[in-house]
């Protein structure tokens, strides 16, 4: 299958490694990933602020970077979930809901993509022994229902996701939130890391929310390790036993691992 | 109540950095509260009992003129006197003309958002009338001389330490006094109250249009005693709680327990018919109910905010609340606090007098999962947003900024070159002096760009 990466701001800044995980992963699951060029924001900043007509023009151009693309994948939930479910709300009004709903059901965050569309829920063995702890974003929690997916591709390559009391409420993020209601929105985030369990990681599919946690942690000392969750899905495949490949290669789908094994993280 | 909205981002920094316990208190009580209403949710069809929930709501505030007259017929057929309130003062004046014509000396109340939206106590005071608030954690709140900060557990943000003191410090209680014995003590002060009472006033949960029933729900007994102790029995009520038939109002009690309190339904319910129907028979000799609107008018016309009257007051949306949790309800600056609040409030008061509110909030959606009208905080809190963008309420920067971004975002070339400007000017010392981020660069880190952008990556080719 042919997918249309969508990197986001935050991604192509923040967290390239984990973008060029997402890459990797999907290449290794047998997708041909292109990279279209004249991609920018998604428009979410705007739209969460109340600036709709700034954020029409945005997802105009988004539209029209992605309209032929079979696939969008995005390594952000958040994102993910304003092409999918704000796109068609926003653009209801500038009366091009047609154009917005066909792209939102092309479009896939990258955890939903791999199970919802390819159906796939063992990436390897790589994350064996691993204990991390899973923070949802909001949006990829409450908008797109990815309520178990991230979950299972995580335990299905080996690591042990702790419970965590925490582990469904909002970090703090909320894009402009943080900026304009600082305060609170560190409060946010001290309630996570107050109630974080002893963990190797804590992985998060959203860069928004590791932004936020990860500064807040830093501040306080905390020494927590941040992992994306396209990083950590790959590397979840990176102890793949090459019996078990070259029998998924021979159904022909999927790519040969790329010799990635025992890459250091970011 | 008085409107300090504006004041928010102060008080909530306050509210966080000054009094930890109330954090402390709030987040224990609400996740508890959480708990319970997930629970209680996955007992039952919740989603079928929301849609329909929503449903009925939905017919009511889309007919509310003829269920107004409905009710209005049913209760004076019932025996009960109805008086229309436009606004707060004609609702004081309608209360305090009953006062004066029973000559009340002393009131006893039940617990009523309603009643402290109206700003109904200091009015009786003044009148020189006493007013006993009889819910455990209103009275303790009233001692203190506060506003409730939670819609259903009022002293919520209160640890037990305090409530000790006090007690130990008015009543005379034991100092490591259990919470039974705190009870106990207040029953004691209450029921010479309820007794001596010339007056009851409660709020209402529902009224029924068909039968002309006002339905009040709660665990303590004491609204029980409030509608039928005293001689007269005053009930306000806000238009938005009307519903159509006795046959709603079951599923209704039903619904707003297990999202309140995730009980299955609450200790009481009390459902208000009328005056006693012969003397010596049970019941006041008067009831009345005042119908209030006080702004609902206006929300109902405003083309997004209507939905936000089809609120029970269950407080489910604020014990799932993060930003709530934090905080506590003072910091909101207004009788309705958290998601709700911040829904409702720019409607009764006007955008205006309550922002920053509709800004006071991640978005993150917990608030719309828990509603059992579905109420879609979330989508209020952006066309409030947008409101508040288009009437120029926001600072010009931040408009200005975001404009840019869009100007940017549309030529892509330029979007590469300013965002790789932005990010790295991010990451150093500078962007402590920057608008918008020296204010995050207080309380955390600043984020760290990766060494090469994804672009660059791709462009060298990714293995
Ligand atoms: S908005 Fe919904 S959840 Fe919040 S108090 Fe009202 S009915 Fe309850």
């Amino acid at each position: 299958m042919k997918v249309a990466l969508f990197v986001t701001c935050l991604a192509d800044h923040y967290f390239a490694e984990a973008a060029a995980d997402a890459v990797r992963l999907l290449r290794h699951l047998g997708c041909e990933v292109t990279f279209p060029d004249a991609q920018t924001c998604c428009g979410q900043p705007a739209y969460n602020a109340g600036m709709s007509r700034e954020a029409v023009r945005m997802a105009d151009h988004t539209m029209e970077v992605f309209a032929d693309c079979e696939a969008v994948v995005l390594p952000s939930g958040s994102c993910a979930t304003m092409v999918k479910k704000f796109y068609p709300r926003l653009m209801e009004e500038a009366d091009r809901a047609v154009q917005a709903a066909a792209l939102a059901d092309r479009t896939f965050e990258l955890a939903e993509f791999i199970m919802r569309r390819l159906g796939v829920t063992r990436l390897g063995d790589g994350l064996a022994g691993r204990r991390v702890a899973l923070h949802q974003g909001c949006h990829a929690l409450r908008e797109l229902r990815l309520e178990t997916e991230p979950a299972v591709l995580l335990e299905g390559a080996g690591a042990e996701v702790v419970p965590w009391e925490a582990a469904e409420e909002c970090c703090g993020f909320g894009g402009l939130f943080s900026v304009k209601m600082t305060d609170v929105s560190a409060a946010l985030a001290d309630r996570k890391l107050d109630s974080l369990p002893r963990v190797d990681w804590v992985v998060s599919g959203d860069g928004g929310c590791i932004l936020q946690l990860d500064g807040r942690g830093r501040a306080r000392g905390d020494g927590v390790e941040f992992v994306h969750l396209a990083t950590a899905l790959w590397r979840g495949v990176d102890g793949w036993a090459g019996e078990a490949m070259a029998e998924r290669d021979s159904g022909g789908r999927h790519g040969r691992s790329n010799g990635q094994a025992g890459r250091r993280l970011e | 109540m008085s409107v300090r909205i504006s004041e928010y981002a102060t008080r909530s920094r306050e509210a966080i950095r000054d009094r930890p316990e109330v954090r402390t208190a709030v987040t224990g009580a609400t996740v508890a509260f959480d708990e319970k209403r997930r629970r209680a949710y996955g007992e039952v069809d919740a989603d079928s009992w929301r849609r329909w929930a929503e449903g009925v709501k939905n017919h009511l505030l889309t007919h509310l003129d003829d269920y107004l007259a409905e009710a209005e017929a049913q209760l004076e057929a019932n025996g009960a006197d109805v008086h229309w309130a436009r606004d707060a003062d004609e609702a004081r004046q309608i209360v305090l003309a009953l006062a004066a014509r029973h000559s009340a000396r002393s009131v006893v109340k039940g617990k009523s958002m309603l009643t402290e939206e109206v700003e109904l106590n200091p009015a009786l005071e003044r009148a020189g009338i006493e007013v006993y608030e009889t819910d455990l954690g209103e009275y303790i709140l009233q001692l203190l001389d506060e506003p409730p900060s939670h819609i259903v557990g009022p002293a919520i943000h209160k640890t037990l330490e305090q409530v000790q003191h006090l007690f130990a410090d008015r009543l005379e209680t034991d100092p490591g006094g259990d919470p039974d014995e705190l009870a106990r003590a207040a029953r004691d002060v209450l029921r010479d109250a309820f007794i001596n009472a010339d007056m009851g006033i409660t709020g209402g949960n529902f009224l029924v249009a068909e039968t002309g029933t006002v339905a009040l729900i709660e665990n303590e007994g004491n609204i029980r005693l409030t509608t039928s102790l005293p001689r007269v029995h005053v009930a306000l009520v806000g238009i938005e709680k009307l519903l159509p038939r006795m046959s709603d109002l079951a599923g209704f009690l039903q619904l707003t327990a297990r999202a309140a309190t995730g009980q299955p339904i609450g200790c009481f319910v009390s459902l208000v018919q009328g005056p006693a129907s012969a003397p010596g028979d049970d019941g006041p000799e008067e009831v009345h109910v005042v119908l209030v609107d006080n702004g609902r008018t206006d929300v109902l016309l405003h083309e997004h905010a209507w939905e936000a009257l089809r609120c029970v007051r269950c407080g489910a949306c604020l014990n799932t609340c993060p930003v709530y949790r934090q905080t506590g309800g003072h910091a909101y600056g207004w009788v309705y606090s958290g998601p709700i609040g911040s829904v409702l409030d720019p409607g009764l008061l006007g955008l205006h007098e309550a922002m920053p509110l509709p800004f006071a909030s991640s978005l993150c959606g917990a608030c719309f999962d828990a509603c059992p009208v579905r109420i879609p905080i979330p989508e209020l809190l952006l066309s409030w947003r947008e409101e508040a963008q288009q009437k120029g309420l926001t600072p010009w920067k931040e408009r200005a900024a975001l404009a840019g971004l869009a100007t940017a975002a549309t030529r892509p070339p330029l979007y590469r070159a300013a965002a790789r400007i932005g990010t790295r000017l991010g990451a150093t010392r500078a962007a402590r002096k920057l608008p918008m981020l020296s204010d995050w660069s207080n309380d955390r880190d600043l984020p760290r760009p990766s060494p090469h952008t994804f672009r660059q990556l791709w462009r060298q080719g990714i293995k």
